[in-house]
């Protein structure tokens, strides 16, 4: 096991985040809503930068109590996007949009004082 | 537990580099070796919208190029050259779409289009790369034939002589104005030995059918000078069958083989390969599921309909398997033995030419053809690069320098 310097924690605000290199390996770390969550930084889709696009929430359907179709809007699930081609994951466990059996590795976050760490 | 000295990267969307984007690319082409091989990219584009103060000066017609200067200078307005309703950047997910115009290239003189085309090239491990336009992919569609014949013609001479004439790393298979044959017959012979063009091209969106004997005299030349003639697929949200979908995933996934599969059948069924029999034909961007389904529907109905293509020796399917086809975007199916079958029903090894389509939204890596477990080394060879250095004739020297 070894931990990873990732940033000062005045110095990742909420919605921050940094990508670490961690040995051949790349995290994603997102300081999002309070809480700390880490990835791997390779998209299971092919190999892009998985944690280094946009935040956006999930998008919804909105189907009425008659199955009529009335539109869509943005969910509160926040997922982060992998800027190669869009391939979507839940911030919250790093599961593929797409296909829910797919999720990049989950590493965890640990603070020790006013740093914190991601842990491999 | 140990802590290690690391680097941490902040992200800045202020700032872009396609080197930097294209990093962990440059890494697989690292861990692949793909310094020790030829790869050619059969498609990859530019946005010549950048360039078009330029293209424009090109346009041979006084009163048509005033009219387009003057249209480009409303933007958001009505365009005298047309475009396409879309949604190619989801939505700002495909952050390169709009960062592009953050990179910064080197002050030496090059033009902004092969700087920037180099450097994913380099990345990729991409040694040749054929150039295709983008917003121009749509012009088989504009109303005023004159207006594809004067831009197509205008872009034809500014790749020409600002891009490939400068780099010998980008080749292109020019954009053909199908919808005037003269046209399209003048732009064969004018361009046909200039530095760089390796073929010529069909957008295919549009409404001209390829069996016209309009056209018969353009085939003639192509397949005199062994220049290969391709189809490079498209969607149009204007077609009346397409405008019954009302995503952009259903226009895309069914536009994009939808004018292929039309120009296919129509090429096929009226015997234009055995009136062509050296032509060399390519069907571009339509990925491969498309010829593995109309390869079977064809044969099963010429079998009891030989009447209707009298034309043809031999059925459909053994026409089609001696065409070309650019393998992006590849489907990759969960169960890859339907992948594989796709790959013997169009003879990948000899057939099949990667393309990136690169900087598009659904790109392709080499990696998609080399992380295939069911081909031998040499058949990915030759998917990568030597299928197309045979065809557009180029040089099998490894000229790339990744990253």
């Amino acid at each position: 096991m070894a931990e990873w310097f990732v940033a000062k924690a005045a110095e990742l605000p909420d919605g921050d985040r940094r990508i670490v290199v961690a040995g051949k390996d790349e995290i994603g770390v997102f300081h999002h809503g309070g809480a700390y969550y880490a990835y791997s930084n390779y998209c299971v889709h092919s190999g892009g930068p998985a944690c280094e696009g946009i935040l956006i929430n999930k998008v919804v359907d909105l189907i009425d109590a008659d199955r009529t179709y009335q539109g869509q809007t943005f969910s509160d699930e926040v997922h982060f996007v992998c800027p190669w081609h869009g391939y979507e994951y839940d911030l919250t466990t790093g599961r593929c949009v797409g296909d829910s059996r797919l999720k990049l590795k989950k590493y965890q976050v640990v603070r020790r004082g006013d740093d914190i760490y991601v842990v491999t | 537990m140990d802590t290690v000295p690391n680097e941490v990267r902040k992200l800045n969307f202020d700032d872009y580099s396609t080197a930097k984007h294209l990093e962990h690319a440059a890494a697989q082409a690292r861990a692949r070796n793909f310094q020790d091989f030829l790869i050619v990219d059969v498609d990859a584009h530019h946005y010549e919208n950048e360039s078009y103060k330029e293209v424009f000066q090109y346009i041979e017609s006084p009163v048509i190029r005033h009219d387009v200067i003057d249209s480009s200078q409303r933007p958001g307005r009505s365009a005298l050259i047309n475009s396409s309703v879309g949604n190619q950047n989801l939505g700002g997910r495909i952050t390169r779409a709009n960062l592009r115009r953050l990179q910064k290239v080197p002050a030496d003189g090059r033009h902004r289009d092969i700087a920037m085309t180099l450097e994913w090239m380099d990345a990729m491990g991409v040694d040749y790369a054929c150039m295709f336009p983008t917003p121009m992919l749509f012009l088989g569609l504009h109303p005023q034939v004159e207006i594809e014949v004067a831009l197509c013609r205008a872009y034809n001479r500014w790749l020409c002589e600002r891009i490939l004439a400068v780099e010998p790393r980008l080749v292109s298979m020019l954009y053909i104005p199908f919808n005037d044959p003269e046209a399209a017959y003048k732009t064969v012979k004018d361009f046909g030995d200039q530095k760089g063009v390796v073929g010529f091209m069909v957008t295919s969106p549009r409404y001209k059918p390829v069996h016209d004997n309009a056209y018969m005299k353009t085939y003639a030349l192509l397949e005199e000078m062994g220049k290969p003639i391709s189809f490079h697929a498209a969607y149009s949200w204007e077609d009346r069958a397409l405008q019954m979908t009302n995503r952009f995933i259903s226009v895309h996934s069914l536009g994009f083989m939808w004018f292929n599969m039309i120009h296919m059948t129509n090429w096929v069924v009226n015997g234009l390969p055995e009136r062509f029999p050296k032509l060399k034909v390519m069907w571009i961007e339509s990925g491969l599921t498309w010829a593995y389904s109309l390869m079977q529907r064809l044969d099963h109905s010429y079998m009891m309909r030989t009447s209707d293509c009298p034309s043809l020796k031999r059925k459909p399917s053994e026409y089609m398997r001696e065409m070309y086809f650019s393998s992006q975007p590849m489907e990759k199916p969960d169960d890859p033995s339907i992948l594989e079958a796709t790959f013997k029903m169009i003879n990948a090894e000899t057939q099949l030419l990667w393309s990136s389509d690169y900087p598009h939204w659904d790109f392709d890596l080499p990696g998609v053809i080399y992380d295939l477990p069911f081909l031998s080394e040499k058949a990915k060879r030759n998917i990568l690069g030597a299928n197309a250095a045979r065809v557009f004739g180029l040089d099998t020297k490894v000229v790339k320098r990744i990253p």
